[in-house]
């Protein structure tokens, strides 16, 4: 357990600053000057859940235009703008979250910051980059359609959430998108783009100081509180059905899912160290073996937890040729059953928090991958204290623990299944 | 050279030049992956203008001929281990493709001291990650841990290095395993089977031109004796290296190296790379795939040119900030002309492969808006290309050179990035001084040697791929096309 003793005696909370500039705003930083870097790192909450109805996409839409011109730039100004600098800045949107990223050279972060305040509160939306950044999404679509990675996953999700924000297309639809308008996009942006709804992390060459003026600058000036439509709660569904999407491949990509233990269940760490066990990626994890190591099904086979704000399930998938499809799902099946029933062995369950404990440092390793931990632990409701408690959390789990938390997660042992390919007997 | 004769110099220079310099993590990798990627540099460098302490590389050689290159990083307590062996797919034997990529699977299966998962074990318990990939010129395996278990990741790694057991179960299953990668890497994808019919088109005898991965009927015939023979002829200290990077002392990780990698019995001499060269292109060719799966045609065109080992000194550079200038982003001279100002598509772009052994690639590319055929995108890239050949803006090499010498010192932040750099271009050939010099000498490229560059981008020495969904063929559109390639 070496590497849990280290873990221990190194806390890492206790290098993160918590900064609040005059204006309010709130930001985590870990200061550090071995590279003249800055990262920074940002979510609004909402994401896709807030797409208008029946035009799934919107987010991406407006995450996709925000630096597509902005204040005195067109979309040409501002990526020369940023280039000249060599200044590295993205948007995205995810079912929850609206976010963003920024890293550059210390020397430039000035301008850097200047351009995302742009951005952020002065992106001009206008109608060419529009129409561009829709046909760019619809390209997307179109190469994904027939893609069976991507069949196969919507389908899920769209047969688990069939009445719910969380089963729509986060890219949205080639159906709906050209009804998108920019009067949706600036409802949606008003809406999100506040202060109470937002989370910020910066890593690298800059002090608290430097950065709270930053922070006003750039999030400063926008609403105080943001007013998001309500998500109801997403019940999985569709369990215990089996679904194909015939495409004329030699191969049959699966996926599987059922509902899974919310992030803040007091049995969601157990619950994480079991799927590891099941599904995690590594190569001792069961599925691994059973499916690919000794059977030669697939190259990938996996599983994992997901958890939204609004609804969390357990979800793998694996790729095998078409006529060994329903073996494949046999063996993961019969893997589920034996951990719903008997939970694991003491000695994966040691094994698994050796490794849940000893791999979090790798999490942490550049600055862009902390300042993305950290948004994503305040986007989780934690505090800065989670990041020493976590590792202490997953070694308290027992083997009580951790068959309770197999039982509640694995249940019935019964599963929605979607299928991309020719699958022989599915 | 447009008018007939070949680019200057090139053919003398296809091979062991020992010219310049390099630029990596461009390979293909066909790997153990099970994990999505992390973001991937296209340019990662690790030292570079930016009034920053170079970082104090350590070169070394055990007595048995193995290399180690040590990179400092102490930001955290992690360190990254990665044996490199100096062969990739380009070395297998003739209708034995594949087998690079298939021992990389093999080599987990474990050793007279440590059967199969014994060392993925050790490595998950001390909260590690690993895997292994493999590429044109070499194959690599690695792993991340807190610093304190280098040591016996070294153990475990230089014990494979020579004791690998195989029996043809084992064997069998994992040829299984490597047909399913297959499948679902290249034989559902549409895409990636025009990509591996535009290489094998352009390379008609380099091996760069055949699958990293292999074609089916020859993966299928791979035997136990095969994977033997070819971990026999290249799994040696002498054509190994070694990179460490992360929170250790140069002086602690060679004696490590000594103390595990030392007692591998040297062989004598490395193996021999055995490389049919390439002979010089005269006809353009075009490659193109109907699928039914298509919905949405790209268009791609590959050119033969020299890489970082093969280029006369500066010719690669120039390569690299031609391919920023005309494809790097969206203020790229394709970018502005095909999706902004022409509305022809909605994305464009370039990629220089310059991390390579041999006369290696530069891509183009782009994905027409809605309506527009492949030959009127084709007509209009030739015409951007002819645009660059007449000359660039001195603005525009400018903000190419910033943005690549920026990425040297972006790399700087992930250690993994580094010795991933590191790895790969010594593995190409290239020196130590040529990866710590590159920024300088993309500095140093004029608008004169970017014009120059463009030579090398004659369509005689090129590959097009038209991806398109079925109901173009009959149609007037693909005709259309082909017609309007004809020179």
């Amino acid at each position: 357990m070496t590497a849990l003793a280290a873990t221990e005696t190194l806390s890492r909370a206790s290098t993160v600053q918590k900064v609040v500039s005059n204006g309010g705003v709130e930001a985590w930083l870990v200061e550090d000057y071995a590279i003249p870097l800055i990262a920074l790192e940002f979510a609004f909450k909402g994401g896709a859940t807030q797409d208008p109805a029946g035009k799934p996409g919107a987010a991406t839409l407006l995450s996709g235009l925000l630096d597509e011109g902005a204040g005195a730039y067109d979309s040409d100004g501002f990526h020369r703008a940023l280039d000249e600098d060599a200044i590295e800045m993205s948007f995205s949107a995810d079912r929850d979250i609206l976010s963003g990223r920024m890293q550059s050279l210390s020397r430039n972060s000035a301008h850097a910051f200047a351009l995302l305040q742009l951005a952020v509160t002065e992106a001009r939306l206008d109608a060419e980059s529009l129409d561009r950044v829709v046909s760019q999404i619809a390209a997307g679509l179109k190469r994904e359609a027939n893609d069976p990675d991507f069949v196969a996953g919507r389908r899920l999700r769209a047969l688990a959430y069939p009445n719910h924000p969380y089963g729509l297309p986060v890219h949205g639809e080639l159906s709906t998108l050209p009804t998108l308008t920019r009067a949706n996009l600036i409802e949606m942006r008003a809406a999100a783009f506040a202060r109470d709804n937002l989370k910020i992390a910066a890593v690298g060459a800059i002090d608290a100081t430097a950065l709270a003026g930053h922070l006003d600058d750039v999030f400063g000036r926008l609403p105080e509180k943001a007013s998001l439509n309500l998500v109801a709660p997403g019940a999985f569904s569709g369990t215990g059905t089996r679904h194909v999407d015939p495409i004329d491949v030699p191969q049959s990509t699966i996926r599987f899912g059922r509902e899974g233990l919310a992030r803040r269940d007091p049995d969601f760490i157990p619950a994480m160290v079991v799927n590891h066990i099941l599904g995690g990626g590594i190569f001792s994890a069961r599925l691994f073996r059973e499916v690919r190591e000794k059977r030669g099904l697939a190259y990938s086979v996996y599983s994992q937890l997901v958890t939204y704000d609004h609804a969390a399930m357990f979800y793998g998938g694996t790729s095998t040729k078409n006529e060994r499809a329903a073996e494949s799902m046999a063996v993961i099946e019969k893997e589920i059953s034996s951990l719903s029933d008997f939970g694991p062995t003491e000695e994966e369950l040691d094994k698994a928090k050796k490794y849940l404990i000893g791999s979090y440092a790798l999490r942490f390793d550049t600055s862009t991958k902390i300042a993305r931990q950290l948004v994503n632990l305040q986007s989780e409701g934690f505090g800065v204290e989670y990041l020493d408690e976590r590792n202490k959390l997953i070694a308290a789990v027992t083997i009580e623990d951790a068959k309770r938390a197999s039982k509640r997660l694995f249940g019935d042992t019964k599963l929605l299944v979607t299928v991309a390919g020719n699958p022989e007997r599915i | 050279m447009r008018d007939g004769e070949g680019p200057p110099g090139a053919p003398a220079r296809f091979l062991d030049s020992d010219g310049p310099p390099l630029k990596a993590m461009d390979g293909m990798s066909f790997g153990e992956t099970v994990a999505a990627p992390e973001k991937v540099f296209l340019n990662p460098l690790a030292q570079a203008q930016a009034k920053l302490a170079r970082p104090a590389i350590t070169q070394a050689k055990l007595a048995n001929g193995l290399e180690i290159v040590v990179i400092p990083d102490r930001r955290a307590p992690v360190v990254t281990h990665m044996v490199w062996y100096r062969n990739g797919s380009a070395d297998d034997p003739p209708g034995k493709s594949g087998i690079a990529h298939f021992l990389e699977h093999l080599m987990f299966k474990g050793t007279k001291a440590n059967s199969q998962g014994k060392f993925s074990e050790l490595v998950a318990d001390c909260g590690g990650q690993e895997n292994a990939f493999t590429s044109n010129d070499y194959t690599a395996y690695f792993q991340r841990v807190a610093k304190e278990h280098l040591g016996v990741c070294m153990e475990y790694e230089a014990d494979r290095m020579k004791n690998l057991v195989l029996t043809g179960e084992v064997v069998g299953t994992e040829r299984d395993v490597v047909l399913e990668e297959r499948r679902m890497r290249t034989d559902s994808d549409p895409s990636n089977q025009l990509n591996e019919a535009v290489q094998a088109a352009l390379f008609t005898q380099h091996p760069y031109g055949k699958p990293i991965i292999g074609w089916s009927h020859e993966i299928e015939c791979l035997e136990r004796a095969d994977a033997l023979a070819y971990y026999d002829r290249f799994y040696t200290p002498e054509n190994a290296l070694l990179v460490v990077a992360g929170d250790v002392d140069a002086k602690d990780v060679i004696g490590l190296a000594e103390k595990y990698y030392g007692p591998v019995p040297a062989r004598g001499e490395p193996p021999k790379r055995f490389r049919p060269r390439e002979p010089e292109p005269h006809a353009h060719r075009l490659v193109t795939l109907f699928d039914e799966k298509v919905e949405q045609p790209s268009h791609q065109s590959v050119f033969l040119v020299p890489s970082y080992k093969s280029a006369a000194p500066g010719e690669a550079e120039a390569l690299e900030v031609l391919a920023q200038l005309l494809g790097g982003g969206q203020t790229s001279l394709l970018f502005k002309t095909l999706v902004m100002d022409g509305k022809l598509a909605v994305s464009a772009g370039a990629h220089y492969h310059g991390t390579a052994v041999d006369t290696t690639r530069f891509y183009v590319f782009a994905v027409p808006a809605k309506g527009v055929g492949l030959a009127a995108i084709d007509a209009a890239i030739d015409a951007a290309i002819a645009r660059a050949a007449q000359g660039v803006q001195e603005a525009d090499v400018r903000r190419a050179k910033t943005r690549l010498v920026a990425e040297a010192v972006y790399a700087q932040d992930n250690q993994a990035t580094l010795a991933h750099w590191y790895g790969a271009s010594l593995a190409a050939g290239l020196g130590l001084e040529d990866v710590a010099q590159w920024p300088k000498r993309i500095e140093a490229v004029t608008p004169d040697d970017v014009k120059k560059a463009t030579l090398w981008l004659d369509k005689r020495r090129s590959v097009t791929g038209f991806l398109l969904p079925p109901e173009s063929r009959p149609a007037s559109t693909g005709a259309d096309m082909i017609d309007s390639l004809a020179p």
